[in-house]
């Protein structure tokens, strides 16, 4: 039902039911908001988006006060306008003024709510919070002085995540966002998926930055240095740049990167390829060996450490296979480094993801301590790399990437959304069994958006069964699904909502429709392209023809296998 | 740990609304509450120990570290503040060598701050188990201390 309010003295449609802020932005009236995130529900603890409603005493917070017929509203009145400054003037009370050091200098909510606000002076002096940086993490830092207590941390983690490794801890003037028994962050169980990250208002969450340790390494004459870059990365990095992407970008980057200073530029996309290669080759084993248990895809490394810590009675299930990152990584490390001492090779991952920081860390990705991924960059870190060596993206000829990892199907690409490996996997099936693509409708149902998703295809005379979990909210279905007895040839997980194209390395995308509107120009990409799958792609073919074969470490691809363990942690 | 199974008994498994009772429960049973115990908790409830951890320090009444033998609530209410508790409670930091909550290293001692306990006229008030020692003054600090510790070691 409609009807009409007064706002700003003016008449305004409203739907019964909505928010009051929701009915403003309808009609084109933004007011600021900072607690607030979308698709979740609204708490009204910042304050910050009060309106007037005439005939109530106080202020009315406009995210969460639902609009009504009667009303009369004032968005910007002298009233409105001081409440907001004053609530920002509190929140810099205690904030350390160290915005020009910050990592969200100029891309920070509260320094534009200041600035919005016309704070011009510090009215307000309060006790500033005892500098805490939590650097413990190999993928996230805690900068405890900069948290304005806004909460969409810790309800990302609990609601999205479904990890619940923080919350409020104390009371008062102590209160901090922090971990069980405020513990440092590598003890909790946070699985590094960066959700955290990406709705943080201020610097007090970021990515680890290892843009200093890549330049040090580029600066010195006696490595080799070598970067790998997801598909993904060129389109995001357009975005952050403030470029228009277009397909030809990918292979600008590679000049971008050989400019910075790198010697090799692979794509890690040819290791998605392999994964998806070796995958269809799992499910095609196990169908044929007559096993009961799924492959559980295990190229989510957040998903991982959540299973590691969770439910490690899913572990016997879970796909041995390396992410694509970890084996493009196996394999510069063994081919590349054939002739020199693996040391001397330093190799970068650009990646959508901030636990590819801690994956690449683990005991079990490293050969004699040496990593086979030495440092993993996020796209914000190589946008910050690009604009620091002052390298003019748009004045730039492309060229190709280096072999042996110089081409990636659009396969590869769809694996950047959640489900998209699924299918990527089933087109290599459907193509296994003298068929071109899988069944249209089929995959149709597994792009629909939902946190749990399944769907069998038939190709040629199997069928398989398929489950994607989108965002770890979905996960619980999957149990209750097991539970019931259904069975899959093939699961799915991604640990962020969409899948990389929401990672958290990514930059933000502030709605659900945003993240959708990635993995839709993903699809069309992959509509587009020539090479649609590891089939067809000449790269694979060298790569299993002839590079696995010239060097022995590779030969029988165990490198290319890793394993998990159960992970004790505070849960 | 058999104590906390015992406590456990007496209430539902996965009943978020017995948190707070199961934790003054395990308080009151080990004066503290241990780490293993809130992971326990944690786990009969089905709730994440951040979420219990966040909770318990929400409220003064729990502690996560043993009490001291001997454990000194100092009053931090309005009227013994105004009639000078701050200097007392720098004097308890200084001679103890601990913040309020924690618990000195040899295990004899602990303080908290409280609220009033209603000893306006005689602040400020420093409470030991069921002694309250009124008019307190900064200097008198070391020598309670001195005197407490027999009583600490007795114990």
């Amino acid at each position: 039902m409609q009807f009409t309010i007064e706002v700003n003295s003016k008449s305004i449609r409203a739907e019964k039911g909505e928010t009051i802020l929701s009915a403003l932005n309808r009609n084109g009236i933004m007011i600021p908001t900072l607690c607030r995130m979308q698709e979740y529900t609204p708490t009204g603890a910042c304050r910050m988006c009060v309106v007037e409603v005439e005939g109530r005493e106080r202020l009315v917070t406009a995210c969460s006060a639902l609009v009504e017929e009667w009303m009369k509203i004032r968005t910007h009145s002298p009233r409105v306008i001081k409440a907001r400054k004053t609530i920002v003037e509190l929140l810099l009370s205690n904030h350390p003024d160290d915005c020009l050091y910050c990592d969200r200098n100029l891309d920070c909510e509260l320094q534009k709510l200041s600035d919005q606000l016309q704070v011009r002076e510090r009215r307000i002096r309060g006790r500033k919070i005892k500098p805490r940086r939590d650097q413990s993490s190999p993928a996230i830092v805690r900068e405890l002085s900069k948290c304005i207590l806004c909460g969409r941390c810790i309800r990302v983690c609990e609601e999205s995540v479904t990890a619940t490794s923080i919350d409020f801890i104390g009371r008062g003037r102590a209160t901090h966002v922090g971990t069980a028994m405020d513990r440092d962050l590598n003890f909790s169980s946070c699985i590094h998926c960066g959700q955290c990250v990406l709705v943080c208002p201020t610097g007090a969450l970021h990515e680890k930055h290892y843009v200093t340790e890549v330049q040090e390494q580029l600066s010195k004459s006696d490595v080799t240095r070598v970067i790998q870059y997801s598909p993904l990365v060129p389109y995001a990095l357009a975005d952050e740049l403030g470029v228009k992407y277009q397909r030809d970008f990918d292979r600008v980057l590679n000049a971008v990167l050989r400019k910075i200073g790198f010697e090799k530029v692979f794509l890690s996309g040819a290791g998605t390829d392999i994964l998806i290669k070796e995958l269809a080759d799992a499910v095609e084993a196990a169908r044929k060996n007559g096993e009961k248990k799924p492959v559980v895809i295990s190229a989510c490394p957040a998903w991982v450490k959540y299973c590691e810590q969770f439910f490690p009675e899913f572990l016997p299930m879970l796909s041995t296979l390396k992410t694509p990152q970890q084996i493009s990584g196996a394999i510069i490390k063994s081919a590349l480094a054939a002739t020199e001492e693996k040391s001397s090779v330093y190799t970068v991952s650009v990646t959508p993801c901030t636990a590819m920081k801690f994956e690449a860390r683990r005991d079990s990705m490293t050969r004699k301590g040496i990593s086979d991924i030495d440092t993993v960059l996020t796209v914000r870190e190589l946008a910050r790399l690009i604009v620091l060596y002052g390298i003019d993206i748009t004045n730039i000829d492309p060229e190709p990437a280096d072999e042996p990892m110089s081409q990636r199907s659009s396969a590869a690409l769809l694996a950047e959304t959640a489900g998209g490996l699924t299918e990527s996997v089933l087109r290599s099936l459907a193509i296994r069994a003298g068929g071109t693509e899988s069944d249209k409708s089929a995959v149709k149902k597994l792009r629909s958006g939902n946190p749990f998703r399944e769907g069998s295809v038939t190709e040629g005379d199997l069928t398989w069964s398929v489950a994607v979990v989108d965002g770890l909210k979905g996960f619980e279905k999957l149990r209750e699904m097991l539970d019931k007895g259904s069975s899959y040839d093939l699961i799915e997980v991604m640990a962020c909502p969409g899948g990389c194209v929401n990672g958290g390395g990514m930059i933000p995308a502030g709605s659900k429709e945003a993240v959708r509107q990635r993995s839709r120009f993903i699809y069309q990409a992959d509509e587009q392209d020539a090479v649609r799958g590891p089939e067809n792609s000449a790269t694979v073919s060298m790569l299993y023809d002839d590079t696995f074969i010239q060097c022995p470490e590779l030969t029988d691809r165990h490198l290319f296998h890793t394993h998990f363990s159960k992970r004790d942690v505070l849960l | 740990m058999s104590k906390i199974e015992d406590i456990l008994t007496r209430y539902r498994s996965g009943s978020h609304e017995s948190l707070i009772p199961i934790l003054q429960d395990v308080q009151v049973e080990d004066g503290y509450l241990s780490e293993e115990a809130v992971v326990r908790i944690g786990a009969f409830l089905g709730m994440s120990t951040t979420k219990i951890y966040g909770l318990a320090t929400f409220y003064d009444q729990f502690r996560f570290a043993p009490a001291g033998r001997v454990h000194l609530r100092v009053c931090n209410g309005t009227t013994c503040f105004v009639n000078g508790s701050a200097p007392v409670i720098a004097a308890m930091k200084e001679t103890l060598g601990v913040e309020p909550g924690q618990t000195t290293r040899d295990g004899r001692f602990s303080y908290e701050l409280t609220a009033c306990m209603g000893g306006c006229n005689e602040g400020p008030v420093v409470c030991v188990g069921e002694t309250f020692h009124t008019h307190v003054r900064a200097e008198d600090i070391p020598e309670m201390i001195t005197k407490l510790k027999v009583l600490a070691d007795l114990k």
